[in-house]
Order: C-alpha cells, then sequence, then structure tokens
C-alpha cells in the first residue's frame, strides 16, 4: 500500500511545492524593496482584469502547453528531453517555408499545413539525439542541450542568409501572405461593436493546444503504444523482457517529444509574428520543463500549468511596466517551481509521508 | 599572416579558454564524484555579478574573487542539497539552478545599480590587471622567441596563471592522493566506498563543494579580468562548452586543458573574420565556428571518434542498503 493517498500525490504536493516556491519569490521581491502583496494584485489585475490581458495570458500558455506536453511524453519514456527549445527554433522554420512558399486558399488549410510542418521539422530535430541515445548510448540530455545551441546557429544563418528579404536589414524573414494570418481571438469573439481581446495575441492555435491536450491523454493512456512507453519509463529492462524495443520506444517517443515542442511555431510564429524572427522561442522551451514537472506529466495538470505559467508571464510584463521589479523575476519564479517541483520533491515528500503514515497508524489503533 | 597576428589569436585563446578550463575541471571534479553538473553555467553567471559587485562596492578584485566564489558555492550547496540529501534529480536540479542564476543576477542587479541589470564599469584594482612576467620587456626584443614570450606567457591576469595551475593540482589530487581515489571510486560505485566505511555523502559534498569554488573563479574571471563588468547572461553558454569539453576529454584533467584550449581557440578564431579568410581564402561563416564545439560533442558522444565513458554512478543518487 502506498504511504499516501493519491489525491495527495497529485494535488498536495505540486501544491507545497508551489506555495515554497511561491513564499521564496515574495521574499526576493520583499528584498529588493518592493511589496509582494501589491506586484500580485498587479499581476492579476494585469493578466487576468481584462480580455486584453487574458488575451495574452492565454496566448503564452498555448506556448506552454505544447512544450510541457512535449516534455511530459519524453518523461513517460522516462526521457530527459531538454531540447525543445531547440526543437521550437525548427518547427518555426518548418512553419516559415510552408507560410512562405505555399500559397494557401484559406486559414485553415494554412493552419493545417503549418501544423504538420511545425510538427515534422520539430521531431525531425528531436530524432538525431533520439538516435543516438538509442543506438550509441549518447546521454540524450546534454546532446539535446547541443542541438539547442546547433539549432539557434543554424536559426541565425538562415536568417541573416538564405530566407532574408532582400533590402532588408532585420534578421527575419518576410512577412506570410495574408491568406496564413490565423483568427485572433478578436476576431473570433468580437461582436458588432464590443472588440474583446482588442490586440491580445491569443489565436486559434490555442484550441489546437487543448487538443493536442487530449491526444496525448488518449496516447498515454487508451492505447498499446502508450503503455509501451510507460512499460519502458517505469523499467526498460522489465519492458525489454515483454517484448518492448528500446529503440523503437526511444525514437517514438522523442519524436513526438520534438514534434509537440515544434507545434508551439503555430502560435508563436504563424499565429502571432506572422513571420520568423530571430530568438522567436523565448525561453519557452525551458518553461515547459517547469510546466511538465509542475503538472505531474499528466495533460490535464500540463494544461492548467500552462495557465499558471501564462499568468505569470503576462503579469510579468506587467510588473515590468508599472514598478522597479524586472522581467527576469519570472525566470527567478520559473526555477523555484523546477527545484521544488523537480529536483527537492523528496524534500515535500518524504515529511508528508511520515504525517499521513501517522495519522493511519492512530486511526488503526482506535479502531 | 605574420607572428603578431598568430601571437594575436593564440593570446585570445588562452584568454578565453580560461574560464572554458575553470568551469571544465569544475564539472570534472563533480562528475568524477557522481554528481552531474548542468549547473555550471548558472554558478559562474552568479559568482560573474557578485564577484563584479563587490567588486565595484570594495574597490578591490580579490574581495571580488571571494564574493564570487561565494555565491557559486550558494548555489553548489543548493545542488548538493537536492542531488545528495534529497536524492533528487540532478538534471533537473542543474537545470534550476541556471535559471535562478538567470533570474537573480539581473533581479538584484538593477535593484542594487538601477543600470538595467548591470554592473558599473570596473576600473583600476577593482579589476585583474595582466601581469608582466619577469624580464618580459627585456626579452621582447630576442626574435621569435621574445615576442611569443612577452605576448603570449606573459601579460595575462592572475586568473589565467591559477587556471593553468589548478590542471597538474587537480591531476595530482585524483591521482595521487587518498581523497581523489575515493572521489574517483565514488562515482563509479559508491556502494565499494560506503563498505570500506567512508561517507559517501561527505566525499560528493566535497566534490559539489571544489566544482562550486572553481566555477566562482571562473565566473570572477568572466566578469573582473575578460572583460570589466558584468552584464546579463554574460556567461553565454560557456558553462555548456566546458560541459562539451568534459565530455570531449572524457572526464580527464590534462585532456581538459587541451579540450578548453582547442575550443577557446574556435572562439578566438571566431572573432577574427579577417584572420580566416587570409588562412581559408575564403569566408568561413561565424556561426560555423561558434557552434564546432557542440557538433563535435555530438560527434564524439556518438562514439565515432574514440567513445567517451562517463562515471559509471553519475546521475544516480545513492541510497545506503537498510
Amino acid at each position: 500500500m502506498d504511504a499516501m493517498p493519491k489525491w495527495a500525490d497529485v494535488v498536495l504536493i505540486p501544491l507545497i511545492s508551489l506555495i515554497l516556491a511561491a513564499t521564496l519569490s515574495a521574499l526576493v521581491i520583499l528584498a529588493i524593496g518592493e511589496s509582494p502583496v501589491e506586484a500580485l494584485n498587479l499581476m492579476v489585475k494585469g493578466a487576468l482584469g481584462s480580455t486584453y490581458g487574458w488575451g495574452y495570458t492565454l496566448y503564452y500558455a498555448t506556448n506552454f502547453i505544447f512544450t510541457g506536453l512535449a516534455v511530459s511524453i519524453a518523461f513517460h519514456a522516462r526521457m530527459f528531453n531538454i531540447g525543445g527549445e531547440g526543437q521550437a527554433m525548427v518547427g518555426g522554420l518548418g512553419v516559415a517555408l510552408i507560410c512562405l512558399y505555399i500559397p494557401w486558399p484559406h486559414w485553415s488549410l494554412a493552419l493545417l499545413g503549418g501544423t504538420i510542418a511545425a510538427a515534422l521539422f520539430g521531431a525531425a530535430w528531436a530524432a538525431i539525439p533520439a538516435f543516438l541515445q538509442a543506438k550509441r548510448g549518447s546521454h540524450i540530455v546534454i546532446t539535446t542541450i547541443m542541438f539547442n545551441f546547433i539549432a539557434a546557429a543554424m536559426l541565425n544563418y538562415l536568417l541573416i542568409g538564405a530566407l532574408k528579404p532582400k533590402g532588408s536589414m532585420e534578421p527575419a524573414t518576410g512577412k506570410f501572405p495574408e491568406a496564413t494570418h490565423l483568427p485572433s481571438f478578436q476576431d473570433m469573439f468580437s461582436f458588432g461593436e464590443t472588440a474583446l481581446f482588442r490586440g491580445a495575441p491569443a489565436n486559434v492555435s490555442f484550441f489546437v493546444a487543448i487538443l493536442a491536450c487530449i491526444a496525448v491523454w488518449a496516447l498515454i493512456w487508451k492505447t498499446k503504444l502508450g503503455y509501451e512507453i510507460r512499460a519502458f519509463g517505469h523499467s526498460d529492462t522489465a519492458a525489454k523482457y515483454a517484448g518492448i524495443s528500446p529503440t523503437k520506444i526511444i525514437m517514438i517517443s522523442m519524436m513526438i517529444s520534438g514534434g509537440l515542442a515544434g507545434m508551439m511555431a503555430i502560435n508563436n510564429v504563424q499565429g502571432e509574428a506572422e513571420r520568423l524572427v530571430l530568438n522567436a522561442v523565448e525561453g519557452a522551451g525551458f518553461i515547459g520543463i517547469a510546466v511538465a514537472l509542475m503538472g505531474r506529466s499528466h495533460p490535464f495538470g500540463v494544461f492548467l500549468a500552462a495557465l499558471l505559467f501564462g499568468f505569470l508571464y503576462q503579469g510579468g510584463a506587467e510588473l515590468a511596466l508599472w514598478t522597479k521589479i524586472p522581467r527576469e523575476m519570472i525566470v527567478v519564479i520559473q526555477a523555484l517551481v523546477i527545484l521544488f517541483t523537480g529536483a527537492l520533491d523528496d524534500m515535500v515528500r518524504v515529511p508528508l509521508e511520515r504525517v499521513f503514515l501517522a495519522l493511519r497508524r492512530r486511526k488503526g489503533g482506535a479502531a | 599572416m605574420d607572428l603578431s597576428t598568430i601571437l594575436q589569436v593564440l593570446d585570445s585563446t588562452v584568454r578565453l579558454a580560461t574560464p572554458l578550463l575553470l568551469a571544465c575541471l569544475a564539472g570534472l571534479f563533480s562528475e568524477r564524484a557522481g554528481i552531474f553538473d548542468i549547473g555550471l553555467e548558472g554558478k559562474m553567471l552568479a559568482a560573474a555579478f557578485l564577484s563584479a559587485a563587490v567588486a565595484y562596492t570594495s574597490g578591490s578584485a580579490w574581495v571580488g574573487l571571494g564574493a564570487g566564489i561565494f555565491a557559486s558555492l550558494l548555489l553548489s550547496g543548493i545542488h548538493g542539497l537536492a542531488s545528495i540529501t534529497f536524492r533528487g534529480n540532478q538534471l533537473i536540479s542543474g537545470v534550476a539552478i541556471n535559471f535562478l542564476a538567470a533570474g537573480l543576477t539581473v533581479v538584484v542587479a538593477q535593484s542594487w545599480f538601477g543600470q538595467g541589470g548591470r554592473t558599473p564599469q570596473l576600473a583600476g584594482s577593482a579589476r585583474f590587471e595582466p601581469i608582466t612576467l619577469p624580464f618580459a620587456d627585456a626579452l621582447r626584443e630576442v626574435p621569435v622567441l621574445g615576442p611569443i614570450y612577452y605576448e603570449l606567457i606573459s601579460g595575462h591576469t592572475a586568473l589565467v596563471y591559477i587556471a593553468l595551475l589548478f590542471v597538474p593540482l587537480t591531476w595530482w589530487v585524483l591521482y595521487r592522493t587518498r581523497f581523489g581515489l575515493r572521489l574517483r571510486a565514488v562515482g563509479e560505485n559508491p556502494a565499494a566506498v560506503d563498505t570500506a566505511g567512508i561517507s559517501v555523502v561527505w566525499l560528493r559534498y566535497m566534490a559539489v563543494l571544489i566544482c562550486g569554488v572553481l566555477c566562482g573563479i571562473a565566473g570572477a574571471y568572466l566578469a573582473t579580468a575578460l572583460q570589466a563588468s558584468f552584464v546579463k547572461d554574460m556567461s553565454a553558454g560557456r558553462g555548456y562548452i566546458a560541459l562539451a569539453a568534459l565530455i570531449f576529454a572524457k572526464w580527464r584533467p590534462w585532456y581538459a586543458l587541451y579540450a578548453c584550449l582547442l575550443f577557446g581557440f574556435l572562439q578566438a578564431f571566431a572573432l577574427r573574420p579577417d584572420v580566416i579568410q587570409t588562412v581559408f581564402g575564403f569566408k568561413v561563416n561565424a556561426q560555423l565556428l561558434d557552434v564546432l564545439p557542440y557538433i563535435l560533442t555530438v560527434i564524439i558522444l556518438a562514439g565515432f571518434v574514440g567513445k567517451a565513458v562517463p562515471p559509471r554512478a553519475g546521475g544516480q543518487p545513492y541510497v545506503k542498503e537498510r
């Protein structure tokens, strides 16, 4: 029997970790001479107080859902895909190529094409480290880190060279054609005079992200492949003994992971920028790690954690605007979340297990 | 291409290889003891910030160095706590440390100096000055050897020489002392070390703390010797290149020196497009030179050029049998 009921494992531990991270963040804010309460107020107002704020929060959340799912899938196969950043960059390249060079008749087809291209490019970028892990035993963490740098350099090279329109000085592709424009929340949810989400970048890819959550859930818990991935993650030797090919699982799970990270590009490249710029990913690939840890690698958890980080991102931007707290405060919070939910898990878990065991013993004694 | 150009490139090779070397040796101690550390980058960054900030405030580069080491040690302590005491995932802890440093340095720098997340320019004794070795001036006129001695060997900051001294020192500690033997053993087979009655936890903490000291020096070098202030994200991936060099060197100190010099050379080369053009006769893409360390590491990792075998117990928390 487990030491703890399931709800404590799924809800209580992440919650305590989050409270610890929040407390430390509040102390940092206090230490630099600002008020944490006021900061929180500003963040809530800025991120959730208007449809404009929500539009940004959901836009960021969309990015983080994709990268969070990417890290989660890899976690299920006990792989640490730290290369979401690079895979999302290369996914952006796929989206850019397909939007620039194929004349799409309608945005819905462009979205489909963009999604497929982004997923394929991202998957291809993850496939090389996966292959090296499966066949040559190179550590996936190191190779995916290296591939982040290689992707950045490759994009840099393409954006100041082949992909830059003639006469332009900026390292970016030209603007995508009008037909590839994805409907933003403003296009979708404004009726007559009342314009909701005015100017916010949230767009239809948010719904693609939700579909991706459902698809990942079904894949992991409702299919044979998902079962094999989980079995491999729990014990690779047992999985091998049961006839599951490690090479197949490593390759497939990492390529799905890379594909999901790449799919982020339909949101930030096709949906928001409508062209490919340098550093388009802005660290969202790394936030995926925090999101996956916080969400306990479950698609619903990832969804909630992505919303939380979307809120932090938008709220943090507001803070930087109105107070002396720089935007990097978000990076601190992100680090603390990763630290407490990922690395210091036992610090919360062990005492909590003791509490539950003591409670159970007392109950047993009384009966 | 003349001697002075070659010397200039080699001179900047040494200067750029120094932080890589310090970080690489830092990683070597930690990983040899079985603690993976992808937080080298963050520790360097934190040290760079605090060393620059304290050097500016106190006016002494050496006090700054101490502060830098202190900052790096703090993060090492967190890494040790997470990966040794609480047996957490060492890779995740490293990632967290990198972000913690990337965020906190800017937040604190902004509130301390109010210059957009950087420290003021360091001048005078707040910065490590180049040291002219004995007779360098006198021997300068000697053909070939004179300039080599004057330009390449002499005229670096103290930290460069300290970094170079750490190579034989690391070799000696790891291969010629009892502590080193135990340290290597704990990275290969902690259970055996435990059976011999030596504390695995103590050894691993020592390794992590040594790693912290070295990363601290590396960071202080960046902000108070190589450059003259802290700027946001100034470690610029050096921690990861050091990690790459460590794999390239197959976790051995002398090879670490060669790997870091090679990667430093690539960086120095990338800074001189004019030299590249004269050497190759055509323009070599600077991005290519920048990513060459990473590509080389992937090739090495793939086992196409010799096999890089990491310490066997690396990355696994040690659980004493009950």
